[in-house]
């Protein structure tokens, strides 16, 4: 436990003494509520808020598809990676040192979000759903870290970044993150409940709001998280840093 | 008593035999160093050792474990190749963090100090020079009080004074009892610091003896000469002709020269030069085809 926390430690000294990178993830969420939902939505309560809601799982996503897609390949590139494998240390506590400073990292990534929706649109939260939002955080930052962990691990750095950036923003349209809750267009809404997102931001909604959960989407969550954790596993246990080294 | 052992260990990658049946067996207290030209394998039989990569074939062990288990490296020390050390953290963190992994680390004030370290435990390691990365890397293999220490090339691509400090330390914690593999492709290094020698080639062991009889291996001549025909001479591991001119490889170039006269060929513009360890391995690898198992007076069995 105390080596899990050296590294999340470590893992996030190094991130910090880079500030952009924290920023880097913050930014488009921030960007989409300024443009998108303040003039749009920002005078109902109800749909500022849902809209809130579904940017905050936006950038759970793209932070820890990024955060995990492209670090873990990029720290592989690194001789740094294969030598803290020959520490006595078996893989637990770097993994769970990670996904730690990878989960402080993420809620700080929501914070422009969060002041946004409360400053400049009529969303509201009771204290209490706030912190089920909170807690719905970590819950849906499962299913895209094993995404990103499961892609840092099976690619190289170059081809992670490509691949991150292809599958984060259908992965977004696609869930209807982009849409008020059921008022996407008609293909949207019939994709929406296979992906991960759906059932991700299904959560957030039901957080902050009535929103009464889809059972399909639910189901389909669940099958992504298996899936993809079976997925990283496979990619962890084959990787053995670079190839040829 | 054995701290590091490879058993008929070949790792193969891709199309590529990295290694190739490779036995290996380090005793506590022995100063081993591993010696061969780039791309012989030295890496992939460290990286076996220390748990990085799973033996194709055969096996390894550590203290009698599989390397891969975290408890079988708690008595080593690695060194990490220079250029991976976290840019971003401070000389002083990066000691921290692989100190954090032991129960009784060298206190980061003294460990700084072993290596002329100790000004720079404020600097981040991106700002370091060359030589003080490679320093810091050589010291973080025994922040953990290691009985043994496996150093992958400890000292390439340092100066002089650079590197006899880096001896000096290496040698001190062998004095202390240490157990110490280290690979190199220099073979003034493995002269100066080891006392049995590995040398390795295209993935096989093809010498495992006393540094003294080793010398005699690589200690390979190049005798060059403008001559039309040669009689059978003895003790030449390899003949080129190249532009008009012939060269010879042999280990033993004052009696290949007394052959030579004594034959009375008609050779003109003899030159006698050292070869580089490179030729000296190329020579010892191509030519006899099987891998020779040298005798003590360093002669090569069978090239």
């Amino acid at each position: 436990m105390q080596l899990t926390l050296v590294h999340a430690r470590y893992q996030l000294l190094e991130t910090m003494r880079i500030p952009v990178a924290v920023f880097g993830s913050a930014f488009f969420p921030a960007a989409a509520m300024l443009f998108f939902v303040v003039p749009f939505a920002g005078k109902d309560p109800v749909a500022a808020t849902y809209a809130t809601a579904s940017m905050v799982t936006f950038s759970v996503m793209s932070a820890n598809i990024f955060q995990y897609g492209v670090g873990v390949a990029e720290d592989r590139d690194q001789p740094w990676s294969p030598y803290t494998r020959t520490l006595p240390a078996g893989p637990a506590p770097r993994f769970a040192g990670r996904v730690m400073a990878r989960l402080v990292l993420t809620y700080l990534s929501l914070i422009p979000v969060v002041v946004i929706g409360a400053t400049l649109t009529e969303a509201r939260v009771s204290p209490a759903a706030f912190l089920l939002a909170l807690a719905t955080v970590a819950v849906v930052s499962v299913p895209f870290t094993l995404m990103g962990l499961a892609i840092g691990y099976s690619l190289p750095s170059k081809a992670a970044i490509v691949v991150a950036q292809l599958v984060f923003f259908p992965l977004a349209f696609g869930g209807g993150l982009l849409s008020a809750p059921d008022q996407a267009p008609g293909f949207i809404e019939a994709v929406a409940p296979y992906l991960p997102t759906r059932g991700a931001v299904e959560l957030m909604w039901a957080a902050v709001g009535e929103y009464p959960l889809n059972p399909l989407s639910m189901i389909m969550l669940g099958a992504w998280v298996v899936g993809l954790a079976a997925l990283a596993g496979w990619a962890y246990r084959r990787d053995e840093g670079r190839r040829f080294s | 008593m054995i701290l590091a052992r490879a058993v008929e260990a070949s790792r193969r990658y891709g199309d590529v035999l990295a290694l190739d049946r490779v036995d290996l067996d380090v005793h506590a207290g022995e100063l081993v160093g591993l010696l061969g030209p780039n791309g012989a394998g030295k890496s992939t039989l460290l990286n076996l050792l220390t748990g990085l990569r799973r033996p194709t074939a055969g096996r390894v062990e550590l203290f009698g474990g599989d390397p891969r288990t975290p408890a079988s490296r708690q008595r080593i020390g690695v060194t990490p190749q220079e250029t991976g050390l976290p840019g971003t953290l401070r000389v002083g963190e990066v000691v921290d963090f692989v100190s954090a992994h032991y129960p009784d680390p060298v206190p980061r004030g003294e460990l700084l100090d072993r290596f002329g370290l100790a000004e720079l435990a404020r600097r981040q390691t991106g700002g370091l020079s060359g030589g003080q990365r490679r320093r810091l890397a050589v010291a973080l293999a025994f922040v953990g009080r290691p009985r043994l220490a496996l150093l992958d090339e400890p000292t390439t691509g340092l100066d002089v004074e650079a590197r006899r400090t880096l001896w000096d330390a290496i040698r001190a914690f062998h004095e202390d009892g240490g157990t110490v593999l280290l690979s190199s492709h220099y073979l003034e290094e493995v002269e100066a610091l080891a006392h049995r020698v590995v040398v390795i080639g295209h993935g096989r062991v093809l010498a495992d003896d006393t540094v003294a009889a080793v010398r005699g291996i690589v200690g390979v001549r190049r005798v060059s000469l403008v001559a039309d025909e040669l009689p059978a001479l003895p003790g030449v591991v390899r003949t080129e002709r190249v532009d008009g001119r012939t060269h010879l490889l042999t280990t033993d170039s004052d009696q290949l020269v007394r052959e030579l006269v004594i034959a009375g060929v008609a050779f003109a513009d003899l030159e006698v030069r050292p070869t580089s360890l490179e030729e000296a391995f190329l020579a010892l690898t191509t030519t006899g085809g099987q891998p020779t198992a040298t005798n003590r007076a360093g002669r090569p069995a069978t090239v």
